[in-house]
């Protein structure tokens, strides 16, 4: 599996890996909490104490980026396997039963493809503000639809083809012509829509938390952090950094992941 | 083939409505509280509601109906393009709206005229190098856009408003308000499109059709406008379609990020202060402006080639 990866991928799960690395021994390790706060040392350099110095209320910035890579990682991996599995699922049950399934289903995605992704989800998250739940559900529904349709062309192509009537002929099951089929030819296109959704899932909560209707405080989120520390940027640009930094390594470390492009997707349907 | 194309839209936009609706009809129903209060606290002002005042609001709007008959009231009133007042400002939401809207065409007009005038030297200029030059186009429009909006225009902000004061930092009024959204949206538009544009040019370059013409005398300069532009355009034209999304998402964080009056900025605003007919208009607008960008992008794809979209 690693072999097959190309030095782009592999850079690239090196940079998620060591994230998560960090995220994780920081957050097993460090005397501190997200919330602690501490107004006689607010806005102070990198010291020993406090190894990436701390935020306006006197927060330790490393558990505090710490725990905004957990929280990130997690959504982007809860979206990444919800919608995958629906859309995939979707995709081949629609192009195998053709008919009215598929006559219904292109209409609920005609209606998520009328409305750009960050709008639902901003409208999904207006229902509850701050709602990690709401947000993976809003995120999740937009992301599905992707899946579903390059799932949904490529195995129409395959549903003729000789191979697959072979299968049928010698009486092979549904869950064998599958994997046998269909699985093949789809794998390599979901793992790069998989790579890119993980990037889009944080991309988003970072968009949201940066106009203040994703995660609330106190917890850490990226962009809600971005945000919070952008009017100290002329006391602690350091500390500003950050955040900006991490959400960019994150979307860099999944779009190195990708290896494809995102537009090479749009031409095999 | 053409109505085709405007009837796939037109059913795109009653879905739209459609959607944009019942959401924020979900939304004004899941709201804690009686919503007669709500109303009536907006109208009157928070001191002046008592439950007589309630009762009378809720008597004129008919709030005590089931959900099924409001659901279709609701509906009915969005039919007739009556978006009913702010809950927080009182004006009506139209006009905010409509106002607003100028602005935010005005800023993603802006920015995909400039992302076109970035992404189509750089990506024509990367294939006609390649090599050295196109690999560090490459890194350049991965690193690029691997930085969200707001970070891309923070960094613009920090650079050219607060370390050299060359534009104002934010808000709205004269051109020089324009310069800095508008150079954000175009950068994180072009660092994705430069690449489509690298590609196009490619395949047409190296075409049989492109090198015959080469061959059969015409100099660089008459094949390049003669056979290569055309076909050149139709990809990259259908790609700024694709990117649409990218606009639309890209005027949410932008305009919050600069203050600039656009429907984006409503829109995140009034989720936060959850005044919903302002959400219900803001979202309602994204969604129509969405679609018909795509119907004229249909157009133009079809103006330059009128063979028809041959990958699907």
């Amino acid at each position: 599996m690693i072999k097959s990866l190309s030095l782009n991928q592999k850079l690239g799960l090196t940079l998620l890996l060591g994230l998560f690395a960090f995220a994780v021994l920081v957050g097993g390790f460090s005397p501190y909490t997200i919330d602690e706060q501490n107004l006689s040392i607010r806005l102070i350099t990198p010291n020993s104490d406090h190894w990436f110095g701390t935020d306006h209320f006197g927060r330790d910035m490393m558990t505090r980026l710490a725990s905004a890579i957990v929280l990130s990682f997690s959504l982007g991996v809860f979206c990444v396997l919800t919608s995958s599995i629906l859309g995939v699922t979707l995709g081949v049950c629609s192009a195998w039963a053709g008919g009215r399934v598929e006559q219904s289903l292109d209409v609920l995605v005609n209606i998520l493809l009328a409305l750009p992704g960050l709008v639902l989800v901003l409208l999904l998250s207006a229902i509850a503000p701050g709602s990690f739940v709401v947000l993976y559900f809003a995120i999740s529904l937009v992301q599905w639809v992707e899946y579903y349709r390059v799932t949904r062309a490529i195995t129409r192509t395959l549903m003729d083809s000789p191979e697959r009537q072979v299968s049928v002929m010698m009486g092979f099951g549904k869950w064998y012509q599958f994997k046998r089929h269909i699985w093949p030819a789809i794998s390599s296109s979901v793992f790069t829509m998989a790579a890119f959704g993980g990037a889009n899932a944080i991309l988003m909560m970072a968009s949201l938390g940066f106009v203040a209707v994703g995660i609330q405080p106190p917890l850490a989120e990226l962009g809600l952090m971005s945000v919070e520390l952008f009017p100290f940027y002329v006391e602690a640009p350091w500390v500003l950094m950050q955040p900006l930094i991490v959400v960019a390594l994150l979307v860099l470390g999944f779009h190195l992941l990708a290896g494809a492009s995102r537009e090479s997707l749009n031409s095999t349907h | 083939m053409i109505w085709e194309l405007l009837r796939k839209r037109l059913y795109q936009l009653v879905l739209v409505a459609w959607g944009v609706g019942t959401l924020t009809f979900v939304l004004m129903r899941s709201l804690p509280g009686d919503m007669a209060y709500r109303i009536a606290a907006s109208r009157y002002g928070q001191d002046n509601v008592d439950s007589a005042a309630a009762e009378l609001v809720r008597q004129e709007l008919n709030l005590d109906q089931g959900w099924l008959s409001s659901y279709v009231n609701w509906l009915f009133e969005l039919l007739q393009f009556n978006l009913g007042n702010s809950l927080v400002s009182g004006l009506p939401v139209s006009e905010t709206v409509l106002h607003q809207l100028g602005h935010s065409l005005l800023l993603a007009g802006f920015g995909i005229a400039l992302s076109i005038c970035i992404a189509l030297p750089l990506g024509t200029w990367s294939a006609k190098k390649g090599g050295l030059v196109n690999s560090i186009m490459v890194w350049f429009s991965t690193c690029t856009r691997a930085m969200p909006v707001f970070v891309l225009g923070l960094i613009l902000i920090l650079l050219f408003a607060l370390e050299w004061p060359l534009f104002p930092v934010a808000g709205f009024g004269t051109w020089q308000h324009l310069v800095l959204p508008s150079i954000t949206l175009a950068i994180s538009l072009a660092a994705v499109s430069n690449r489509v544009v690298y590609g196009s040019v490619r395949r047409v370059l190296r075409s049989p059709f492109y090198q015959f013409s080469r061959v059969k005398g015409l100099s660089e300069r008459q094949t390049f406008f003669r056979h290569g532009m055309r076909n050149m355009a139709v990809p990259i034209v259908a790609f700024i379609g694709i990117q649409l999304v990218s606009v639309i998402e890209g005027i949410v964080m932008i305009e919050s990020l600069f203050s600039w009056p656009g429907v984006g900025h409503g829109l995140a605003h009034a989720i936060f202060a959850r005044d919903i007919p302002v959400i219900q208009g803001c979202a309602l607008t994204m969604g129509v402006l969405f679609v018909v960008l795509n119907g004229i992008i249909d157009l133009l794809c079809y103006w330059i080639d009128p063979r028809g979209e041959q990958e699907q």
